[in-house]
């Protein structure tokens, strides 16, 4: 079990956490200080430097909305998102708890009176927002991955397939997300009419965008994977005379795993940066618009906030790709290979 | 006579930036049932591509191939192949590369049970028992070809094709691989089309040597039959004159009749 945790620290970039579990085990422990102090120790010492030049950058530059907020300043506004998340979550409570009580009231009086439970309807706090954009980025990531997939197994196999569709993606895959925005914005207006929609509109849009610019990486790698296809396992294939599914299942996927999953990665990438801008330009719920309404907000806070927001948004980004690199792992019959 | 594999007139050529290349020329064999059969000739003069058009990888321009009777114009598992680089899929176990051919081959013909067998039973022909769960990443170029041929004779094939199977193998290895050629065919007899480039294998394993010209519009330039009896063991050939004779006629083939156009 232990040894299982520590191969996926490994694997996906964290061997200093695999250090600090085996000096906690007692296995030899001054290889594993001396290990700490190379995998945490030099980029703990590098961070400290960048806070430091950030910290004597930011006091030198005077703007409209105050001095640029250094590191202490950007984490008093963290600890301030989080305490107005609290607040808002308290509110919310109390609002749902006073509901139930008045509907009981009315209940007694009158067991057949028509009572109505109504939605919390306060502002998205901080965290929130931070959840809108991760199911957005999701929603889009998936969508795109499922037509991008099976799409680029097709093209890698059939050169006809490829030749139909190279220029069409070499000529959508250069285009930025904030061009396709305004004909997703009215095209999902036109078609996706419904009084009850499952998805809100503002979701749809964004999804949608996302998924129209994380198409092309995963498209791409996916074709290149499955065309260089070892000659040698096609003619294997041929000779057992495979069907084409125990074909793509059992030649086709596996060697081209590695390549469609640096697709998804670099797709996952792509996605989270086109979401927040997105988000920005139509202000749809989620980062982007946060950072948005904190610009246009303009008080002594507003750069402190949006600093916050920047780093989050890299923090997760972050995750996010670890998060890809450990799926690649355990999906990839080749446990030696370097992933990086 | 009509042979059990008849390689008929057979003619190639491939349509290359320049014109069309003539690879082949009027290619004409015919191997009976249970005989072992080397090519042997020059790089590029188109043995891989008489095996390929017999394993139905390619197609012949002109002329055609019957095995049993039927002609070939696709590829099959009753023509196994067994490929220079073992062509095992690196994902799978050797079990399961195994299990692969044979669930395709025998999915309505054989039990769980019997597959399960006659994998086993194959992969302990070639002497892999003890690597059967090994992904080919974690053996040896040897045992991976030996693998290889176990998954070629596990289709149960009405001729073996084997694409210079120990071309990429140390002369020690693939004189171990050679021995168990002979031992799996003492005991199973096929028909076996092998190409080599390497004269004493030729002598060694076949009932007949078939020897290319060179290319471009290479053909059969000679045919020898090798009348030394079974077993043969590789030390006592060593000084048996009948042996060296037949490698000698063949180095002469190779390099006084037909000497590499390419060599430096």
């Amino acid at each position: 079990m232990t040894a299982r945790v520590m191969n996926l620290f490994e694997s996906i970039g964290f061997s200093w956490l695999v250090s600090i579990m085996k000096l906690f085990t007692l296995q030899n422990p001054k290889e594993q200080i001396e290990n700490l102090l190379r995998t945490l120790g030099v980029p703990l010492f590098a961070f400290a430097v960048f806070l430091g030049i950030w910290h004597a950058g930011a006091s030198q530059i005077e703007t409209s909305l105050g001095k640029v907020p250094g590191p202490v300043a950007v984490w008093d506004q963290t600890v301030g998102l989080w305490e107005e998340h609290k607040a808002e979550r308290l509110k919310e409570a109390a609002f749902y708890e006073r509901q139930e009580e008045r509907n009981a009231k009315k209940l007694a009086k009158n067991p057949d009176a028509k009572i109505k439970i109504r939605d919390y309807t306060g502002k998205p706090t901080y965290i929130d927002q931070i959840f809108t954009s991760l199911k957005t980025v999701f929603a889009g990531f998936l969508l795109a991955s499922a037509i991008a997939i099976p799409l680029g197994i097709i093209c890698g196999l059939s050169n006809t397939m490829y030749t139909a569709m190279n220029p069409i993606i070499q000529l959508f895959k250069p285009v930025s997300p904030l061009a396709w925005l305004p004909i997703v914005t009215l095209v999902v207006s036109a078609l996706y009419v419904s009084d009850d929609p499952v998805f809100a509109k503002s979701f749809v849009n964004s999804a949608i965008t996302v998924t129209l610019c994380c198409l092309w990486p995963t498209l791409i790698n996916t074709i290149v994977g499955v065309s260089s296809l070892d000659n040698d396992l096609v003619n294997v294939s041929k000779v057992l005379r495979l069907n084409w599914w125990t074909k793509i299942t059992k030649i086709v996927l596996p060697s081209s795993v590695p390549m469609i999953f640096t697709g998804l990665r670099l797709s996952l990438g792509v996605g989270w940066m086109v979401l927040i801008a997105a988000e920005m330009l139509a202000q749809n719920p989620g980062l982007g618009k946060f950072v948005w309404d904190e610009f246009q907000n303009g008080s002594s806070q507003s750069l402190g906030r949006i600093m916050v927001a920047v780093l989050t948004i890299g923090f997760i980004g972050f995750l996010l790709d670890r998060l890809m690199l450990s799926l690649q792992k355990s999906f990839s019959w080749d446990k030696d290979a370097i992933v990086r | 006579m009509q042979g059990y594999l008849t390689i008929e007139q057979v003619h190639m050529d491939f349509d290359t930036p320049k014109g069309t290349f003539k690879a082949l020329d009027n290619v004409t064999l015919k191997i009976d049932k249970g005989e072992f059969v080397s090519l042997i000739g020059h790089s590029g003069c188109g043995k891989s591509t008489v095996l390929n058009i017999v394993a139905g990888l390619l197609v012949s321009t002109q002329g055609s191939v019957l095995l049993d009777g039927k002609e070939v114009n696709e590829p099959g598992p009753e023509r196994a192949v067994v490929f220079q680089n073992h062509s095992l899929l690196p994902w799978l176990t050797a079990y399961q590369n195994v299990e692969l051919a044979v669930k395709q081959v025998f999915k309505n013909s054989m039990s769980k049970k019997e597959m399960d067998e006659w994998i086993k039973h194959n992969l302990h022909l070639v002497h892999m028992d003890h690597a059967m769960n090994k992904r080919p990443g974690e053996i040896s170029g040897g045992m991976k070809q030996r693998v290889g041929i176990a998954r070629a004779l596990a289709m149960k094939p009405k001729v073996l094709l084997m694409d210079e199977p120990f071309g990429a193998l140390d002369a020690l290895t693939r004189a171990h691989l050679q021995d168990s050629v002979m031992e799996i065919q003492a005991e199973l007899n096929n028909t076996v089309i092998m190409i080599t480039h390497d004269v004493d294998e030729a002598v060694l394993l076949s009932d007949r040597i078939v020897m290319m010209t060179n290319g471009p519009a290479a053909t059969i330039g000679e045919i020898l039959e090798i009348d030394l009896p079974r077993p043969r063991h590789r030390l006592e050939l060593a000084d048996d004159s009948k042996y060296n004779h037949y490698r000698a006629e063949v180095l002469r083939f190779l390099h006084e009749r037909h000497s590499n156009p390419n060599a430096a």
